[in-house]
């Protein structure tokens, strides 16, 4: 592995930089916390449960109410409309009413003058609980039948049938763990009471909307009273879409109940406490295939724990069923998803949205197969891919745009998989200890809200006189780029540089009514909205420029910066200069809704998503058959952004979601105990990669191609699908492992996180059995 | 009395200063230096990473440290440079120094949260700082980011070598704050001292038995920040440049008590290759720049790195109290958890360590869930003097497997007196078996602890035959 580098495509032309990557550098860039203090400002604290389901039968708060600094303690009588914060489901109390469903739940707000004082003095409250037995288990929950849907059921075919047809058949179960967001910059708010009852907010949130519409029915007061702002977060990755509710929900309410502004900034430890996780999920299946280990049938049931309520764990687990394909034809099917309601902080959405629990159910029956009939599990994976006549994925959607196969093809060359396969194989025969891996898995992964009136977005772009312009839109900045993205489509409707396109912070009193930004769908949705937005300008300026110049429509053309009318040219600017003087509208909004898509979530039919995103890893891993350590050594990514708005953007986050897919796989473990307590609360013992994870050799290709769907650009989303391209990393493990004990034709049992504990015990196993 | 730093060369007085005030709140709050940012309050994502420098000489020597958890007495006396200091962003970044440029072009920042730390631990890196000697990857191993994955971090940090600085100026400002004399302070109640001379912190200890000795504060600085514990009389230690000397005699090393870790780390890989290995990955360099040796074995902890190494390797302690000084085998400093003996007045002065001999086999290995800045679940250390064959003496240490850091004596004696090969170490195996009866916590189950313990006695073997036995070997192979 030595002799390569790692490699990053060569772009024809550099792309923009992040829009704030100056700033980030000198740590100019402005986050929620580092907005000057009011002299007046209150600081935040809750007091939490110390039980994962209790009744409350006391609460003696007056140690609290008398310790320094303490300016206001609130409970849940204080709160003037609905205690709740939950996106759909309101089953998320601000602060627990009665009965507490999860340990470190929110029972009581403490407002002081210092954030110290605020969280010495919520550790001084006597509440007594009256314990009720928490339901932490998978077990426990499915044999009381806890669960916070209806179990749901994804079904074509006759899976039962044909799989007592099928020439060959296996059974197995393994389990993958949640995950913890670690966002860097830590859930925020800032509230600000305003004249005549309004709250101005500022929150680290990626759904502002909802953050505003839930202050609005918490405060009694109609939505139009409420403001929420955030120009960034410091990184989100789907725990900032409903959990920054709490916060903002929290300050505003002391806003309002004292009038001076208030400030929630939460410490790490009582984050990861308090709010949620991804799903983990236990998988079972019995699955048919034939000796080619082409799949025939499958009844695959997903069990996930979704924590205390409900948040949004419905669509979570639909997109696991819907993705429990992958890449791959399932031709007689059967997938139950159980839900089930644990007294566990609420789990949440988190980058890929179920998708990846789905994707590796399925990638590990790939695996299963190919060890079950001795093939390579690549082979194992072309064979069941998508194909002319096979094309149709279980909820009914035709699969129009597939490239899994040209894209496997490809990487399977420019990596020399088989040739690597080869050598991984005469390197563990001749090492006793150490073993290799190597691994090629797929990834297709379904784009849009599958809640579909959720595909919308607004814009709001205003042209100045001078020819600067500012936009606005719904699509928050968690790093991802979409602002930066935005503006290209907005400076290139205008052909002006994107630096005279002045980025603002996104506002509810700007663009109503949006969609959090989530499901990768930023771009698309806000830059197609932005797009028409400039383009109902630009036509005004054209008509108007026809108008002043005398010359067609079609003869106005706007380039490097100048407009030309006919024989006339004079720069942007003087033209917006001369519109306003010619009583123009220079501002305008921009919709956009996603066409296309139609589900029915009754029968679990339809089509869900406009297109499909593509992409493929190979991965190469070393595995300690002494002490369960391992490495990745290599990767090979080539992966499918259409054509890209931002190659360099784009990269970013293919490069970033795989290192973080490899940690939720690797070294990420969630520990729970029985009683509810979320054990690894901190950095010091949850481990996301370091930099000597990532890697040492290590490729990104983009994939040459364009959307088939007439995206903006023809551009695909990136922010979800490459995180689960880390499948591959637990691929190759598995065949690491399985190379301590060839003769033994099963797959490992191994589970997520391949934590060294866990590989040690897949080793063990596997030598047993 | 005053703290008294310096701040971009200029001189920074606070008067009446908690003393578990940390320097994080007081750039972020106090002085509106928001760029050092807080990721977990706890010393383990370096989104405060600040630089202090201390007088070394005619020079200055840059440490990168967290800010988060640094009490502000402990910067008394030293200089201080943070993202602002560097330089501030121009419309086109016009004003940004060769490596910010670099990161923001290369797409080094997402949500650029963690970036500033990244840029301070770079900039160290570039201006020869600490640790600057290390690959990148360590260099930034105490930095974490959950958006980039790292690859164009890792490339600006390659690309920019070296940046020149001028700290002529700043010698004269750090010459002015010296003195030689213990500088103390009262908050109420609370008091708090900064000795400089072994002497002086035997005599402060014996007058205040119950204060809490801080060095680096990597450990304590968590009882505020998350236990939210006031202290009430704090002793800092790391201005005690008695206690920083590494001394490296032919046949042994000689550790002030006060070293830290990054200092120790060159001595230490000397010793033995694996103790420099170890000591790469105990925390970050943050860390290892604040943390000492010293501090790592008076905590008491079942879990620190040192220990268990430096028991294998033989190591005694020198305790020192006013008027007198005893040595004892570094292994009977731990009582049992929670418990040490260190008797009221007494600080550890010193750590001994003999160096292995051609003919001992030596491994040290600590066994975690990632690699880099994360805490042991088993840390084990092997040391069997091998004569003809036979293994004459044999110390075996683990951490994480026992209440406190201790010996394997079941083990030792399978080993003992025994032939060096595979049938002894699969007694030794066995025997091991017997030695420990770990607990099940958050970093590992019992079973996997006394499973991965034998393991590291397999490796042990393996590697004497010539195998390559560690996975980042074979990386970096």
């Amino acid at each position: 592995m030595a002799e390569r580098d790692s490699r990053r495509p060569v772009l024809a032309k550099p792309s923009n930089p992040h829009d704030s990557a100056h700033l980030h550098v000198s740590g100019q860039a402005r986050y929620i916390d580092d907005e000057p203090e009011a002299a007046n400002l209150l600081h935040l604290a809750f007091g939490q449960s110390a039980h994962a389901h209790a009744r409350i039968t006391g609460m003696d708060l007056s140690a609290v109410r008398a310790a320094p600094g303490v300016v206001g303690v609130f409970t849940a009588a204080d709160i003037p409309g609905a205690n709740d914060v939950a996106p759909v489901a309101h089953d998320d109390p601000l602060l627990a009413d009665g009965v507490v469903f999860s340990m470190g739940q929110p029972i009581f707000l403490v407002a002081a003058t210092s954030r110290n004082a605020a969280r010495k003095a919520a550790r001084l409250a006597t509440i007594e609980y009256e314990p009720l037995a928490p339901l932490v288990r998978y077990e426990d929950a499915q044999a009381t039948g806890s669960l916070i849907e209806p179990t749901q059921v994804m079904a074509r075919g006759d899976a039962a049938l044909r799989l007592s047809a099928a020439p060959c058949r296996l059974v197995g179960s393994f389990e993958m763990g949640g995950q913890d967001h670690f966002y860097l910059e830590g859930q925020i708010a800032i509230a600000i009471p305003g004249e005549d009852g309004q709250v101005h907010v500022l929150s680290s949130t990626q759904h502002p909307s909802e953050v505003q519409h839930l202050v609005a029915q918490m405060l009694g007061k109609p939505s139009a009273d409420v403001t929420v702002e955030v120009r960034r977060m410091g990184g989100a990755f789907g725990g900032k879409e409903t959990q920054a509710a709490l916060f903002a929900a929290a300050a505003a309410l002391v806003a309002h109940k004292t009038g001076r502004p208030a400030k929630f900034r939460c410490d790490r430890d009582d984050d990861m406490v308090m709010t949620g996780k991804r799903h983990d999920f236990r998988v079972c299946y019995d699955v048919g295939f034939d000796h080619e280990g082409r799949l025939l049938a499958l009844k695959l049931h997903l069990a996930s724990r979704c924590g205390a309520s409900t948040d949004l764990s419905p669509a979570i687990n639909d997109r696991a069923m819907f993705h429990s394909d992958n890449c791959y034809f399932l031709p007689d099917v059967m997938i139950v998803s159980e839900r089930l309601r644990t007294n566990m902080v609420s789990a949440t959405a988190f980058r890929g949205f179920g998708g990846p629990q789905g994707m590796l159910a399925i990638e590990r029956i790939m695996d299963d197969i190919a060890a079950h009939n001795g093939l390579d599990p690549l082979d194992v994976r072309i064979a069941n891919l998508y194909s002319p006549g096979r094309d149709v994925t279980q909820y009914g959607m035709t699969v129009e745009d597939n490239i899994a196969p040209q894209i496997i093809a490809r990487l399977r060359e420019t990596s020399r998989y088989d040739a690597r396969r080869a050598d991984v194989a005469a390197f563990n025969a001749s090492s006793p200890i150490l073993k290799k891996g190597i691994a090629l898995t797929p990834v297709k992964f379904g784009i849009s809200f599958t809640t579909t009136h959720l595909n919308q977005a607004g814009a709001l772009v205003h042209v100045y006189a001078d020819g600067s312009i500012q936009l606005n839109h719904g699509g928050t900045e968690m790093g991802q780029g979409i602002y930066i993205k935005v503006a290209q489509v907005v400076a290139d409707v205008f052909a002006v540089p994107v630096g005279q396109v002045r980025i603002t912070a996104t506002r509810t009193d700007k663009v109503p009514n949006t969609s959090a930004t989530a499901a990768s769908s930023g771009a698309d949705l806000n830059g197609m909205a932005a797009h028409e937005a400039a383009m109902t300008i630009k036509a005004r300026l054209v008509a108007f420029t026809a108008r002043t110049f005398g010359c067609a429509e079609e003869d106005v053309n706007f380039a490097g910066g100048d407009v030309f009318a006919g024989s006339e040219r004079l720069p942007f600017g003087q033209l917006c200069r001369k519109a306003h003087i010619g009583r123009v509208s220079l501002s305008a909004t921009g919709y956009y809704a996603t066409p296309r898509i139609a589900y029915d979530r009754a029968t679990h039919k339809g089509r869900p998503f406009y297109y499909f995103a593509y992409g493929a890893a190979v991965s190469e891993v070393v595995v300690d058959t002494l002490t369960g350590e391992h490495k990745v050594l290599a990767v090979d990514i080539l992966h499918d952004v259409g054509r890209s708005l931002n190659p360099a953007i784009d990269i970013g986050q293919i490069e970033g979601g795989f290192i973080q897919g490899q940690g939720w796989l690797t070294t990420e473990e969630l520990v729970w105990d029985d009683k509810g307590r979320l054990l690894t609360h901190s950095p010091a013992t949850y481990k996301i990669p370091t930099a000597s994870d990532r890697p040492k050799y290590f490729t990104i290709a983009l994939w040459d191609g364009e959307n088939v769907e007439p995206t903006i650009n023809r551009s695909k989303a990136v922010g979800e699908p490459p995180f689960m391209l880390a499948i591959s990393v637990f691929s190759a493990l598995n065949q690491a492992i399985a190379a301590a004990a060839p003769s033994n034709r099963a797959l490992p049992p191994l589970n997520a996180p391949a934590t060294p504990e866990a590989i040690l015990s897949a080793i063990k196993g596997h030598r047993a059995a | 009395m005053t703290v008294r730093f310096l701040l971009d060369g200029e001189t920074i007085a606070l008067e009446n200063v908690d003393p578990t005030a940390t320097l994080l709140d007081f750039l972020r709050y106090r002085t509106a230096r928001t760029g050092t940012k807080e990721g977990c309050a706890e010393g383990d994502c370096g989104a405060c990473t600040v630089l202090v420098g201390t007088l070394d000489g005619e020079d200055v020597t840059w440490r990168a440290v967290n800010a988060c958890i640094l009490f502000l007495p402990i910067i008394h006396g030293k200089a201080l440079l943070t993202i602002e200091s560097l330089a501030s962003a121009g419309p086109n970044g016009g004003l940004l120094n060769p490596l910010q440029r670099r990161m923001a072009e290369n797409g080094s920042s997402q949500c650029g949260f963690c970036t500033p730390g990244f840029v301070m631990s770079l900039y160290g890196r570039a201006i020869g700082a600490s640790g600057f000697e290390l690959p990148i990857a360590d260099v930034i191993a105490g930095n974490l980011c959950r958006c980039t994955g790292y690859g164009p971090i890792l490339a600006a940090g390659e690309a920019v070598v070296k940046l020149a600085r001028d700290d002529r100026t700043l010698v004269a400002g750090l010459e002015a704050l010296a003195s030689s004399e213990t500088v103390s302070g009262e908050l109420g109640e609370r008091r708090w001292f900064i000795p400089k001379s072994a002497g002086a912190l035997a005599m402060l200890l014996a007058e205040h038995p119950d204060a809490r000795l801080v060095a680096g504060a990597t450990d304590v600085g968590l009882w505020v920040t998350k236990g939210l514990r006031t202290l009430d009389t704090l002793i800092f230690i790391g201005d005690i440049a008695e206690l920083q000397h590494i001394e490296e005699p032919p046949e042994s090393l000689s550790i002030g008590a006060g070293v830290r870790y990054a200092d120790a780390h060159a001595a230490f890989a000397r010793l033995h290759p694996d103790l420099g290995e170890l000591t790469r990955r105990i925390g970050g360099l943050q860390v290892r720049n604040a943390g000492t040796v010293g501090g790592n074995i008076a905590n008491g902890s079942p879990i620190g790195d040192g220990p268990p190494a430096l028991i294998a390797l033989g190591a005694t302690l020198t305790l020192r109290s006013a008027g007198r000084r005893r040595v004892i085998k570094l292994e009977d400093y731990f009582l049992e958890y929670g418990t040490q003996d260190r008797q009221p007045g007494e600080f550890i002065e010193r750590i001994e360590i003999p160096r292995p001999m051609p003919n001992d086999i030596v491994l040290i290995s600590k066994l975690s869930r990632r690699f880099d800045s994360d805490i042991s679940a088993v840390c084990g250390a092997f040391k069997l003097t091998v004569k003809d064959g036979l293994i004459a003496q044999a110390r075996v240490a683990f951490g994480g497997m026992a209440a406190t850091p201790r010996r394997a004596a079941g083990c030792e004696a399978a080993l003992t007196g025994q032939p060096f090969q595979e049938a002894t170490i699969a007694n030794a195996v066995e025997a091991l078996k017997g030695d420990y009866a770990p607990l099940t916590d958050v970093r590992g189950s019992s079973a996997y602890r006394l499973d991965a313990a034998a393991g590291l006695l397999w490796r042990l073997w393996r590697r004497a035959e010539g195998e390559t036995v560690s996975v980042l070997e074979l990386e970096n192979g």
